[in-house]
């Protein structure tokens, strides 16, 4: 049997994944280049805000009779967070947003589907729920990055460029230290090996349909799977946990 | 937001100039359940057929509103002239409606 805080670090990880892209995805309502890409982002974020809900909800029976999905989003500071660095840089250009897209959903597709077979029933419910959405997010971020990558000029430089500045924060999706080690051990997790080869698979199948390619900058920015983030989580989070800092307890 | 490409205000992209939002116009059609046939729900801009198709998913089917989509190039709608209509639709003959017949007792209710 692994520690019960083996399974709350590691469904804080998952969480925050969702909680903190839900947050920069939300903070594109109403700012998209489209319409229907306005109502589309909302579609996403709201996704992954879903996701994050039932992880951190999971993870809240484990850290206290007083600990909810509420206190575990709002009331965390910066180096309690989990996520992975990637998910918490801006939004940038639209681009940019697309590229983090790409990489988040290319990595949570065969996340999801193998976590979908965990031994814990809780776990394996969230996941599986949750892989169907995330197949949907992958058609739509890798029909975008095929079409911009694919299209004018202007728009092939610009998705060049959301490449580039987001690559190195991809492998921090892929850290794993003893936590997952002990789950898996333990039977509750199940292997992650295949994950990161899928990842490639699909990421590069996509860069070449949209004429694109990694940059060649081996430098990769790791740490937030142990709470040490880039600047941009510390903005974030007072925006996010304003409400609740100052009305805690507010429900309406 | 920042952009890597600085552009006047108003400044079209002339790649796009002509088109309306820079994007194309579809119809989109959805099917219900199976069995129904599809209906015209409304448009969305899109650069192409599958974005269409997404853009489509996003904006009319949020509430489990169908199980099939179709989405058409509105300029591969072809219609009737709006200034034809009084020749071409008010013309009602009552007599093709299929009212003027008996039904016999034993069919009951048609």
């Amino acid at each position: 049997m692994a520690d019960p805080h083996e399974l709350y670090t590691f469904l804080l990880r998952v969480g925050d994944d969702n909680l903190i892209l839900a947050q920069r995805l939300g903070e594109l309502v109403s700012w998209m280049p489209e319409l229907e890409e306005d109502i589309a982002v909302a579609n996403v974020a709201l996704d992954h805000l879903g996701q994050a809900r039932n992880v951190l909800t999971y993870a809240a029976r484990m850290a206290g009779p007083d600990a909810s999905e509420d206190t575990l989003a709002m009331e965390r500071s910066e180096r309690e967070f989990l996520n992975a660095v990637l998910v918490e840089q801006p939004n940038g250009d639209f681009g940019q947003t697309m590229a983090r897209q790409l990489f988040v959903d290319a990595y949570q597709v065969p996340f999801y589907e193998a976590l979908a077979t965990s031994s814990d029933d809780t776990v394996a419910g969230i996941a599986a729920k949750a892989v169907k959405e995330a197949r949907y997010h992958l058609a739509r971020s890798s029909n975008w990055v095929v079409v911009l990558g694919d299209g004018t000029d202007e728009s092939h430089q610009r998705m060049q460029a959301g490449i580039d500045a987001m690559w190195r924060y991809t492998a921090d999706l892929f850290f794993t230290d003893e936590t997952e080690e002990a789950l898996q051990q333990a039977g509750i997790l199940p292997s992650f090996d295949n994950i990161r080869g899928t990842f490639d698979d699909t990421v590069s199948s996509v860069l070449a349909r949209g004429l694109l390619a990694l940059p060649e900058d081996p430098y990769q920015r790791i740490g937030g799977r142990t709470g040490f983030h880039t600047e941009h989580l510390g903005h974030l989070l007072p925006d996010m946990q304003a409400l609740h800092r100052a009305n805690a307890g507010a429900s309406w | 937001m920042s952009y890597d490409v600085p552009r006047e205000e108003n400044e079209v992209d002339p790649e796009f100039a002509g088109t309306q939002n820079g994007f194309p116009l579809w119809e989109v059609f959805v099917r219900a359940q199976r069995g129904l046939n599809h209906v015209h729900v409304g448009s969305v801009h899109a650069a192409d057929a599958q974005s269409a198709t997404q853009a489509a998913r996003d904006v009319y089917t949020r509430r489990a509103e169908g199980v099939s989509l179709w989405v058409v190039a509105s300029e591969h709608i072809h219609a009737s002239d709006p200034d034809a209509q009084g020749d071409w639709f008010n013309d009602s003959k009552p007599y093709r409606h299929p009212t003027f017949y008996e039904i016999p007792e034993e069919i009951g209710h048609m």
